[in-house]
């Protein structure tokens, strides 16, 4: 029993940490734009693809690499994909800043869904086994089994996550991101590059979501073209639930819902006699975020969503 | 014609010349499509299922300007109504017409249903709810297998008849369509100039200002949802009936968001523009056959270049039916 529930936490930390990183990149996006990215999870699909590309052309053969070359593929196809995230904003999102709400969101739709059927053109739609970035080695704890996979997962997601705290709190960098998501143009008065802070946005935002893919991606061994739309749902409910638009929101969030939805899975079947069996986890995660959205709209941490607060206001 | 009226429309005069050109390929192809093979009325009948998607989609994204990306959920409300009722599934064998008519009161109840806990939030909340509410109903469908054949779907549909005249080869759905799109077509065209319309126009230009002159924009959202709800939800009656099968396949994520992208395409907030897009949307994968998976790689960057060039899509909105007609019949 201790066992069982040692070894579902670890799970919950496990997916938590990779719905943390992409949600994110949900949030910061939100925050400076108040627009939703739906090609954020393309992102995380897309950190997969380009760090086994990286692998094959590093070494050719995927299966065996050493550590070098994993952790080197894995630092470059991140950044790789900060790149792309900056690319997309400058063609597809920065000509619609002063246009209808809509718009932005409609050409993010657009984005996501080039991607995918890019990706599934060039890469084919079938799944594609994923080299394990960590050794197959499992630790046995209290009762529970421990992967050293999860325990990377863990390292490198809190890794990144530390950064990202360093970065927004106690660099300039942040201190400008943060003055652009507070006011804009206010910001744009004090003589900020407002257009920088974006493009850092979309540099960092993108690069947690590969980082998150690549992590997802070895944790099950397996990528998809697809992989990216319900995790990406998922990151976002995550996002919406801690608060949108609040760093530590979107990591609060995430691990919630990665606890309610590996405790979930393990006793709706127990619960409902059999009725409602494990098949209906997403259906739970998307039923939490109705449920935020009626109780709490403003998540746990974030500020008031109603229509009547001025953050609905067409600011820019 | 008078020659002042000569003198006066004398500037739009290719755009007459455009007008009658469309005008007769829509008639030649209603004429002629009696006459053509079945694939190729089949292939009619889903633009005008989609047309119809189109149009009901069309009043909640174009006229209210809210992104409803869980659309299909009540397209698959109306499939499955009619599944449910005239099938050896639950052994219910209802007449067409009145399974028509509880699909559309289902359809708008669940529309109202959703739209009241999320209307009265901020617009961009509602595109990822319907999102999170499109996926609910195909997970519940997919594993719901007593009631809905889980992913095998519902076979053996009864063949639909109207008042003792069956409706069962492609070119009786073509003609069933056909009345449908006209009917909902006017419709709708003649409720976005009502009252209704424009509180619709006045939540998408400025909500704020809307309320500020006495809008209740929740009430006329939920009626914009409502609205749209039916519409889909008719479409997914008409298009079980003349599938005789469904299955949850045909209701995924991607097919919501094809519609809006049609929509987006052809011209948001006209219907003249909803066709437009429906056309290239079917047409585009019969003439380029060979590139067939390229066809939705090219319709998103068409989309994404159209946003930022042309936002009102292929046909804008100022040129609607109205327009049209003036057009084609003088005054």
């Amino acid at each position: 029993m201790l066992g069982n529930l040692i070894q579902q936490t670890v799970n919950a930390l496990t997916i938590g940490a990779v719905y943390a990183l992409i949600a994110l990149g949900y949030t910061m996006v939100y925050g400076v734009l108040r627009m939703i990215n739906f090609a954020h999870g393309e992102m995380f699909m897309l950190g997969a693809y380009v760090a086994f590309l990286l692998l094959s052309m590093l070494v050719g053969d995927v299966g065996a690499t050493g550590a070098i070359a994993l952790t080197a593929a894995f630092v470059i196809a991140i950044f790789l994909v900060g790149v792309i995230g900056v690319g997309i904003e400058r063609v597809a999102y920065k000509p619609l800043r002063n246009s209808t709400r809509l718009a932005p969101m409609l050409s993010s739709l657009g984005v996501s869904l080039s991607l995918v059927t890019g990706i599934q053109i060039l890469a084919g739609p079938q799944p594609v086994a994923f080299p394990s970035f960590f050794p197959a080695v499992r630790y046995e704890v209290l009762g529970g089994t421990v992967s050293a996979v999860q325990i990377g997962i863990l390292i490198a997601a809190f890794a990144l996550m530390f950064g990202l705290h360093f970065l927004v709190n106690r660099s300039r960098i942040g201190i400008i991101v943060r003055a652009v998501s507070e006011s804009r143009p206010t910001a744009q008065l004090l003589g900020i590059n407002v257009n920088g802070a974006i493009s850092m946005v979309f540099f960092v935002g993108p690069l947690l979501g590969a980082a998150g893919g690549i992590l997802y991606a070895s944790y099950y061994g397996i990528m998809t073209p697809t992989m990216g739309a319900v995790i990406g749902l998922k990151a976002f409910t995550a996002a919406i639930l801690g608060g949108i638009g609040s760093i530590p929101g979107a990591m609060l969030g995430a691990f919630i819902l990665a606890f309610v939805e590996v405790g979930g899975t393990a006793l709706l079947p127990v619960v409902t006699h059999g009725v409602l069996g494990t098949e209906y986890r997403d259906v739970l995660s998307f039923a939490i975020l109705i449920l935020v959205l009626l109780v709490r709209p403003a998540g746990i941490l974030g500020e008031a969503v109603s229509e009547e607060s001025i953050v609905y206001k067409r600011e820019f | 014609m008078s020659v002042a009226e000569t003198l006066t429309t004398a500037k739009p005069r290719s755009g007459r010349a455009i007008s009658f050109l469309f005008f007769a390929i829509a008639i030649a192809l209603i004429v002629a499509t009696p006459f053509l093979p079945n694939y190729y009325v089949r292939v009619i009948n889903s633009l005008l299922i989609y047309i119809l998607l189109g149009i009901g989609l069309n009043i909640v994204i174009g006229y209210a300007g809210l992104l409803d990306l869980g659309f299909v959920a009540f397209y698959a409300v109306g499939a499955y109504s009619y599944a449910l009722l005239a099938s050896p599934q639950l052994d219910l064998h209802w007449p067409f017409l009145i399974i028509l008519l509880v699909a559309a009161c289902l359809g708008a109840v669940t529309g109202i249903l959703l739209g009241i806990p999320v209307l009265r939030l901020r617009g961009d909340y509602l595109a990822i709810v319907t999102l999170g509410f499109g996926e609910i109903i195909r997970i519940i469908i997919n594993n719901l297998d007593w009631l809905t054949g889980g992913p095998k779907g519902i076979p053996r549909l009864d063949k639909a008849s109207i008042l003792g005249i069956q409706v069962a080869r492609p070119i009786d759905f073509f003609w069933l369509l056909l009345v449908t799109v006209l009917v909902v077509g006017t419709l709708v065209w003649r409720l976005e100039r009502s009252i209704l319309g424009k509180a619709w126009a006045a939540i998408r230009e400025d909500q704020d200002a809307a309320r500020g002159i006495g809008i209740n924009t929740t009430n006329a959202k939920l009626a914009a949802f409502a609205t749209s709800a039916t519409i889909g939800s008719i479409a997914g009656a008409i298009f079980a009936a003349s599938q005789r099968f469904v299955s949850p396949e045909s209701f995924t994520l991607q097919e919501s968001v094809l519609i809006v992208l049609m929509i987006v395409i052809g011209g948001i907030g006209n219907i003249l523009g909803i066709v437009a897009g429906a056309a290239i949307l079917m047409l585009l994968p019969e003439v380029l056959r060979e590139f067939a998976e390229w066809r939705i790689l090219f319709l998103g960057l068409l989309m994404i270049f159209l946003i930022i060039v042309r936002p009102a899509g292929i046909v804008p909105r100022s040129f609607g039916p109205d327009k049209l007609i003036r057009r084609l019949f003088g005054k």
